[in-house]
């Protein structure tokens, strides 16, 4: 079985998936209306200047999220 | 079915207040929504004869219930039912958009989809067929590029189509697979409840009610849930659910969100030819443009261009834009009765006010146009995201947010910004706390206004460390901005809604000049409407508080008596010239001083030589006589001449003593004597007071007010040199603390209009007014009387000030970052 982490540990290049948001509310929510839903393919793209937020590539779409908010996402690494 | 409404709903940015601004043009009104800060646009359309009633709804990337803006989206669709819904979509970003699409199509049978931007699809090769999208969704659908104007007759045609009917609601735009059967389970008990069935039953709505109840909403939860029978169908659904994610491993919220998507993406299949493709050239340009060290510079480079186009080149245009206004005031001017030697009319006073107050605003139009045409330009291109990106760490940790990064530029993080376009730019901040900090925050920054009270102080206290003491002001206004816009997120505004970061990173892409324009100049004409009508308001009523109670009858008495003096003396150096017959009673010599001052007025407005010589040459032949006067060829006009100058100027010295009596007198004059006990402790004293008063309607007044309170006792008398005597032991601490309250100062009045524009409410606007002051006088108090205690020289109470906003900034930086993110 694959080792479970979070969105923000993964560097710049690397691609994961989804396992689960732990984001509730707004966030969670906002993460699933941008195509978040668990199981989607992501790819870290690049990280701001100062290292937060971070941008992802999400299925075509491109996002930039905080550390703190991709700490609640769970990724696999594919 | 509300028979004269139409609602236009869709994602950010897609182009949906655009589409608002074209239907319903000048006639908007802007109020809140109940109970919640969120914007309600309301405007109205013509058509065909009738009124109808246009609402822009906030924009939203879905309907659930988790911010204020899904809320009142979804409450206004299902309560307010209007006729027709137009869903404004991206057409190059077609899956994300039908996301909303799907769920809107859940609450309305009047849905209208408008794709809009096909201008930028088809570029790209991606534009959908709408004939098919319209068939697969069952709704009218009609394209539009509304940046460049297109499509608005065929928009009107179909919202004419879809009036007078009245279709109901659809069932399943979505299946949702297992979440299907739950639905039917609870439904049957669901129709049974009253408050079910008052919503205007259908079966449509029921299994949207059911599928509610299934996700948790809290608000549908609370309305079914206010009967024992609802409460049990709610229990019922709670169960379904948790059962429901133990068997599917996903919480009903994601399955939903996933089912949603999956739906949208087959439509996007059916409808479009190509997928989108990679945009591997924005990724490109990001590169360069994100990158650690480049993206950094990039930044200051599009800032400093900012500044140095509008600001500073706009300045430049005011000098063409100047002579019009000034221009239209003597135009007015020449209908107003003339003024008397010393005594002004009081209509010619108040009209005179009031246009210089209007036209000191009207002057910063072509500073606006230039600034809201590159604002559109970095808005359209993409820019705006990156910026917030590169910069939202530093921010976010004071309390801000990265799309702060503009308003704060624009109010001035150096020297010379203005406040006014700096508010109305929070409107995109997503976080309403860190927007709300933003506002009430930019006032604090330099504006170019509080610069000549800068330069006034520096030049007479700091004269020996110049550079020092502008360097100081230059910077610690963002130094005090930081701390208090992290202190207000953790008082003031800790229950104000804190959003998210999450923000798509849109394709780079080209404006077009047209858009540009377009949106500078409406923004402009926008800026003219909202702000010159109350900026004119408030000038009346500080006229009144500047011209009234008036001066008892025996000073006017005395200042009558003091213009005779002048006049017998003009008389007497007169006697014996040959311009002694044409000057001999007031009259005549006001006619004179009239002419001499219109003759230099209009000298000093031409400049070349050939217009000098024609205006000479027509007054000679009107004022045959008077014109030796103002041109002197002989001895004897030279000696009248001389007395003219000496009248002329004791004229103006009794005019600002008046005028400087005036204030004294007036009502704003006694607020600043009896403020002094409280100033005390910050060094001002009543004369300090008055000016620091009356900079609240502009803060250029501030100088303007200290020049006519400080009279000049000799002639060549500059305002520094006469602030210098007049003020035994206005030493440079005071100076120091007079700088700071004025960088503290309370937003101007324009700028607290646009406050309470973009907050929506008088409450915040007062404190954005009030917070300022207290602050302002507690930090000058601190510096002056604890300079004073300490026996520290201006300069060293400056640099130990410095030094405390840097450890305060940096401390405030480095702690509580937890308590703020969420």
């Amino acid at each position: 079985m694959k080792k479970s982490v979070t969105l923000d540990q993964i560097a710049p290049g690397g691609s994961c998936r989804i396992v689960r948001l732990v984001a509730g509310d707004l966030l969670g929510q906002r993460l699933l209306d941008l195509g978040a839903c668990p199981g989607m393919a992501l790819r870290v793209v690049r990280n701001a200047p100062l290292k937060d937020p971070m941008e992802v590539e999400l299925d075509g779409c491109f996002v930039s999220l905080r550390r703190a908010e991709a700490r609640l996402v769970e990724v696999e690494n594919a | 079915m509300n028979a004269a409404l139409i609602a236009l709903a869709g994602q950010p940015n897609c182009g949906k207040s655009t589409l608002f601004n074209l239907l319903t043009g000048a006639r908007q009104h802007v109020a809140n929504y109940p109970g919640v800060t969120v914007d309600k646009m309301t405007g109205w359309l013509r058509l065909r004869g009738e009124t109808l009633e246009v609402v822009d709804l906030p924009g939203t990337y879905s309907l659930s219930a988790f911010s204020a803006e899904e809320r009142v989206s979804r409450d206004f669709v299902l309560q307010q039912r209007p006729q027709v819904l137009v869903n404004v979509i991206d057409a190059s970003n077609l899956r994300r958009s039908l996301y909303l699409t799907l769920q809107l199509l859940e609450v309305t049978p009047a849905l209208l989809v408008n794709l809009n931007m096909m201008d930028v699809a088809e570029q790209r090769g991606i534009a959908p067929d709408p004939q098919r999208l319209s068939q697969l969704l069952g709704v009218p659908v009609v394209t539009s590029s509304w940046r460049s104007g297109r499509g608005k007759a065929e928009l009107l045609q179909a919202v004419q189509g879809l009036m007078g009917q009245d279709p109901p609601l659809r069932t399943g735009p979505v299946d949702y697979g297992p979440l299907e059967g739950l639905m039917a389970e609870l439904l049957p008990a669901l129709a049974l409840l009253p408050q079910a069935a008052s919503e205007g039953s259908s079966a449509a709505l029921h299994r949207y009610l059911a599928l509610k109840l299934l996700e948790a909403d809290e608000p549908v939860a609370r309305q079914l849930g206010a009967t024992p029978a609802g409460a049990a169908l709610v229990a019922q659904a709670r169960q379904l659910a948790v059962a429901f994610e133990t068997a599917q491993g996903c919480s009903v919220g994601e399955h939903l969100a996933h089912c949603r998507y999956q739906r949208a993406q087959q439509l996007v299949d059916l409808c479009q030819l190509r997928q989108p493709a990679q945009r591997c050239l924005s990724d490109r340009v990001d590169d360069v443009v994100c990158h650690r060290l480049m993206g950094p510079l990039l930044l200051v480079a599009v800032i400093w261009l900012l500044y140095y186009l509008s600001i500073v080149q706009g300045y430049r245009l005011t000098q063409y834009t100047w002579p019009l206004l000034a221009g239209l005031r003597s135009v007015i001017e020449g209908f107003l009765p003339a003024p008397g030697f010393v005594e002004v009319p009081l209509t010619r006073a108040f009209v005179l006010w009031f246009v210089d107050s209007v036209n000191a605003l009207l002057n910063y139009i072509p500073v606006f146009f230039i600034l809201f045409g590159l604002i559109a330009l970095l808005e359209d291109s993409g820019y705006m995201p990156r910026m917030a990106f590169i910069m939202d760490r530093l921010l976010h940790r004071f309390g801000l947010h990265g799309q702060s990064t503009l308003p704060l530029v624009l109010g001035g993080v150096y020297v010379g910004g203005c406040a006014v376009p700096a508010v109305m730019s929070c409107k995109g901040i997503p976080d309403e706390r860190a927007r709300l900090a933003t506002i009430l925050t930019i006032p604090l920054l330099n504006c170019l206004a509080k610069v000549p009270l800068y330069v006034l102080l520096i030049n007479i206290y700091f004269a020996a460390h110049k550079g020092v003491a502008m360097f100081f002001i230059a910077t610690i206004s963002f130094l005090l901005v930081l701390p208090i816009a992290k202190l207000l997120s953790l008082t003031v505004l800790r229950h104000k809604p804190a959003a998210p970061f999450v923000m798509e990173m849109p394709p780079y892409h080209l404006p077009t000049l047209r858009a540009v324009l377009g949106r500078a100049l409406e923004r402009v004409w926008l800026f003219v409407r909202k702000i010159t009508t109350i900026v004119a308001a408030v000038a009346v009523v500080l006229f009144v508080l500047l011209q009234f109670p008036a001066l008892a009858p025996e000073r006017h008495q005395h200042y009558q008596d003091r213009q005779q003096q002048l006049e017998k003396r003009f008389y007497r150096t007169l006697a014996g010239t040959p311009y002694a017959e044409a000057v001999q009673e007031p009259g005549q010599t006001l006619e004179l001083v009239l002419l001499a001052e219109g003759y230099a007025a209009d000298r000093l407005r031409m400049g070349d030589a050939t217009a000098v010589a024609a205006l000479n040459a027509a007054l000679r032949q009107q004022q045959p006589v008077l014109f030796d006067l103002l041109q002197p060829e002989n001895a004897a006009a030279k000696k009248a001449a001389r007395a003219l100058k000496k009248l002329l100027k004791e004229r103006k010295a009794l005019l600002r003593e008046l005028r400087a009596e005036q204030i004294n007198n007036s009502l704003l004059g006694q607020l600043g004597q009896a403020l002094e006990p409280l100033t005390a402790a910050a060094g001002f004293n009543w004369r300090v007071n008055v000016a620091l008063l009356s900079a609240f309607a502009a803060k250029e007044s501030s100088v303007a007010t200290l020049g006519a309170l400080y009279l000049p006792q000799e002639d060549n008398e500059t305002l520094e040199q006469r602030m210098a005597q007049g003020e035994e032991g206005f030493t440079a601490l005071h100076a120091l603390a007079l700088m700071l309250f004025m960088v503290l100062y309370p937003p101007c009045l324009a700028t607290a209009m646009a406050v309470k524009l973009q907050t929506g409410s008088l409450g915040w606007m007062l404190f954005s007014l009030g917070y300022p002051m207290v602050l302002g006088l507690l930090v000058a108090s601190l510096v002056f009387t604890g300079g004073s205690l300490l026996g520290l020289s201006g300069l060293q109470a400056m640099m130990a000030f410095y030094l405390l906003a840097l450890l305060i900034t940096t401390v405030v930086g480095l702690i509580g970052r937890s308590s703020l993110s969420s």
